[in-house]
């Protein structure tokens, strides 16, 4: 009576690793050859971000700060945080973390930006996708940890895979409302013009989602940072390992070192982001 | 007149027998059904689907300014949409240059809009992401055409909308008359055969509003291209129409030149639209004017007009040369008195003002005139040539009747009040 019954019970779970070691078995090879491709794209973002004299990162951010968000104390305030990342010991780690951003903003945009346009030019592809992404960012973000511990094992390409995951689905959805946003009377006019469908989307209706797009770029980059912190604990070396770390040894200064070390980052990807978005803006006349 | 010559005579361009436009899911059951003769209200009550084109016909010639009129939600806009099948006719046939468009496939269309047609929209359609100069010039770029001709295309263009200076700027630095100027200026760039306008001038204010109209009417006189215009303002159709078609629920009830819209109209809808119309403002003095009973030439002599004059029973009459140019007009009086001082020529006898205007003046033009004469106002042309004369009792009359129309609408406002 109190018990739930045995008869209604599904075994999910039992199915669910069923259909993981079938896949496993039957396409490991697959995973194996993505897996290389995404190890090597990543070593060289790794080693090229390592190889790079931290001087020069801190020049480069300090210019970049100060030319896209137009303010003279942007760039000596940004490279500051930088320089305050480097005086807590944490530089290394801090650019192994920023490679792992780095390639999966990468993938992420790659997969994303394509797979918004079409979700865009078809109502069916949009009311398919729609609950699959809010599905996709309601789910805790461990659970993502599952899958990719087991197609690609412990490291750091299965933490590019899970960060992927959790970081896309943003940009599919700002590339396809910005697609969508464009003013009907603007798409019309190509149109009428003769213009091809190719042209439409390059010439009209990209242009004018880029605003969005860029809003999606941000929020991307920030949920890959949220991600890679987590992704530590499937052996993703970086800020969040040792976060992680410092929690199993219960060393607080540490820890806070650390985590204050991946607030500074995100700072910094978060201002220079989003001061990107704000710089395009078009009066569109209705 | 010329415009007669070209509606009449002129080759077809665009032959639209047919047409039907059905929004709904059982568009093609409803179009095949007696349904279809129904009521815009009782389909859409029934069916649940819209008819907003309803078996239109008409033809538009080559070189005609051919304006589409009617009410918000009449069809205008889709029918003139139909044609370029940005949205796709239901049934019936489009022929433009004797080619069926409904026949194309995607890159005959294509073709068709990149090199035969043009389009001007109400709410501007320009790129607000481009330049001006990228605006006008989009149309040869999507045709493929090679960025320094285009630019030297759209350079042209811009100065010809008088725009010059402005083709660095982006539409939204511009007003809403210059942004309609960027869309005439791109509908031009591609010389095209045939020019759509959807109520280009509806959103300015009536002061732009009737300059758009002047110079729009300026550059046909320069291009001559073939114009489908969609307007609401009855009065923009008056003055920019070679012909007029009225739309009402999605159907044509009436085409015809604006004169026979005004002074015929075929039922209550026309005729109440036609109402705030003044004749004065339509008529023309080709119109009204008349062969006058008695014209006097310059070699006759003063005894012999005057002769005519009171054998006819006149006090006056136009003088004119062999070559028929007008040169002026006498009176009894002043005959007499120059028969009085001994003079033989006509030309000295002239009345000191004479008073002209052209053809395609309207009767309100002459308002002023009429007032300020008791002589009839002679008809020229633009060479001088004697075309007919206006009595000015023609045009105080129309005066009068004005007023008390005016007169008339007051009192029924106050009224209604």
């Amino acid at each position: 009576m109190f018990e739930f019954p045995e008869l209604l019970q599904v075994p999910l779970a039992q199915w669910i690793d069923t259909a993981m070691s079938w896949v496993l078995t039957n396409w490991g090879a697959a995973f194996d050859a993505v897996g290389n491709a995404i190890l090597l794209g990543l070593l060289n973002i790794e080693r090229f971000l390592l190889w790079l004299p931290w001087t020069v990162v801190v020049v480069l951010v300090a210019i970049t700060a100060w030319r896209v968000m137009r303010l003279w104390w942007a760039g000596p305030l940004m490279a500051g945080l930088m320089v305050l990342i480097g005086s807590f010991g944490y530089w290394d780690l801090a650019m192994m973390t920023l490679a792992i951003i780095v390639a999966s903003v990468i993938i992420s945009l790659a997969l994303g930006i394509p797979t918004g346009i079409i979700m865009a030019r078809s109502n069916a592809v949009e009311s398919g996708l729609k609950p699959l992404l809010d599905g996709m960012q309601t789910m805790p973000s461990f659970v993502y940890l599952i899958p990719a511990l087991m197609l690609f094992g412990l490291g750091k390409v299965p933490a590019v895979f899970a960060t992927v995951i959790y970081a896309v689905p943003p940009i599919i959805r700002l590339t396809n409302v910005g697609i969508r946003q464009v003013p009907h009377s603007v798409v019309e006019a190509a149109q009428a013009f003769g213009s091809s469908s190719r042209q439409i989307l390059f010439e009209v209706q990209l242009p004018l989602a880029i605003p969005s797009i860029m809003v999606g770029i941000n929020q991307t980059t920030m949920m890959a940072l949220a991600m890679v912190v987590i992704a530590s604990m499937i052996g993703a070396k970086g800020l969040g390992m040792e976060v992680l770390l410092a929690i199993n040894r219960i060393q607080i200064g540490r820890g806070f070192e650390a985590g204050l070390c991946i607030v500074l980052l995100a700072i910094i990807i978060d201002r220079i982001t989003h001061a990107l978005t704000a710089r395009q803006e078009y009066t569109v006349t209705s | 007149m010329e415009t007669e010559a070209v509606s009449l005579n002129g080759e077809v361009c665009v032959e639209v027998s047919n047409l039907w436009k059905i929004f709904g899911q059982d568009a093609q059951q409803v179009l095949h059904s007696e349904k279809r003769f129904a009521s815009k209200e009782d389909i859409l009550e029934e069916t649940g689907c819209v008819v907003a084109v309803r078996d239109i016909s008409f033809e538009v010639h080559r070189g005609e300014l051919f304006v589409i009129m009617g009410l918000s939600g009449s069809g205008k806009s889709t029918l003139i949409r139909c044609i370029l099948r940005l949205i796709e006719p239901t049934a019936g046939k489009i022929l433009i240059n004797g080619s069926d468009v409904c026949s194309y496939g995607e890159s005959l269309l294509m073709d068709l809009r990149r090199h035969t047609t043009s389009m001007v929209f109400q709410h501007f359609g320009l790129f607000p992401h481009r330049s001006v100069i990228d605006n006008v010039a989009y149309g040869l770029k999507v045709r493929g055409v090679a960025k320094e001709e285009r630019y030297a295309k759209a350079r042209e263009l811009i100065a010809k909308v008088g725009l010059r200076g402005w083709e660095g700027y982006l539409p939204g630095a511009l007003s809403g008359g210059m942004q309609q100027r960027v869309g005439i200026a791109r509908a031009l760039a591609t010389d095209p055969d045939i020019l759509l306008m959807d109520e280009p001038f509806s959103g300015l204010d009536p002061l732009i509003r009737r300059q758009m109209q002047d110079e729009l009417l300026d550059i046909q006189a320069e291009v001559h291209k073939t114009i489908l215009f969609v307007t609401h303002d009855l009065h923009e159709a008056l003055k920019l129409g070679n012909r007029i078609a009225i739309m009402r629920d999605g159907e044509i009830i009436q085409t015809g030149t604006p004169e026979d819209v005004v002074t015929t109209p075929t039922d209550a809808y026309v005729r109440e639209f036609v109402q705030d119309a003044s004749p004065a403002k339509v008529l023309t003095c080709k119109t009204i004017m008349e062969q006058p009973n008695v014209l006097l030439y310059s070699w006759q002599g003063p005894k012999a007009a005057l002769h005519i004059l009171e054998t006819s029973n006149l006090d006056n009459a136009f003088v004119v040369t062999r070559a028929g140019r007008l040169l002026g007009l006498v009176t009894v009086e002043r005959l007499v008195e120059l028969i009085r001082s001994k003079g033989n020529s006509l030309r000295e006898a002239l009345e000191p003002d004479l008073l002209t205007c052209t053809a395609d003046e309207v009767m309100e033009e002459l308002f002023p005139l009429a007032a300020s004469t008791r002589y009839p106002i002679a008809v020229v042309d633009d060479k001088g040539k004697f075309m007919g004369e206006i009595h000015t009792s023609t045009i105080l009359g129309s005066m009068i009747q004005e007023k008390v129309e005016e007169t008339q609408t007051e009192t029924e406002l106050k009224v209604n009040v």
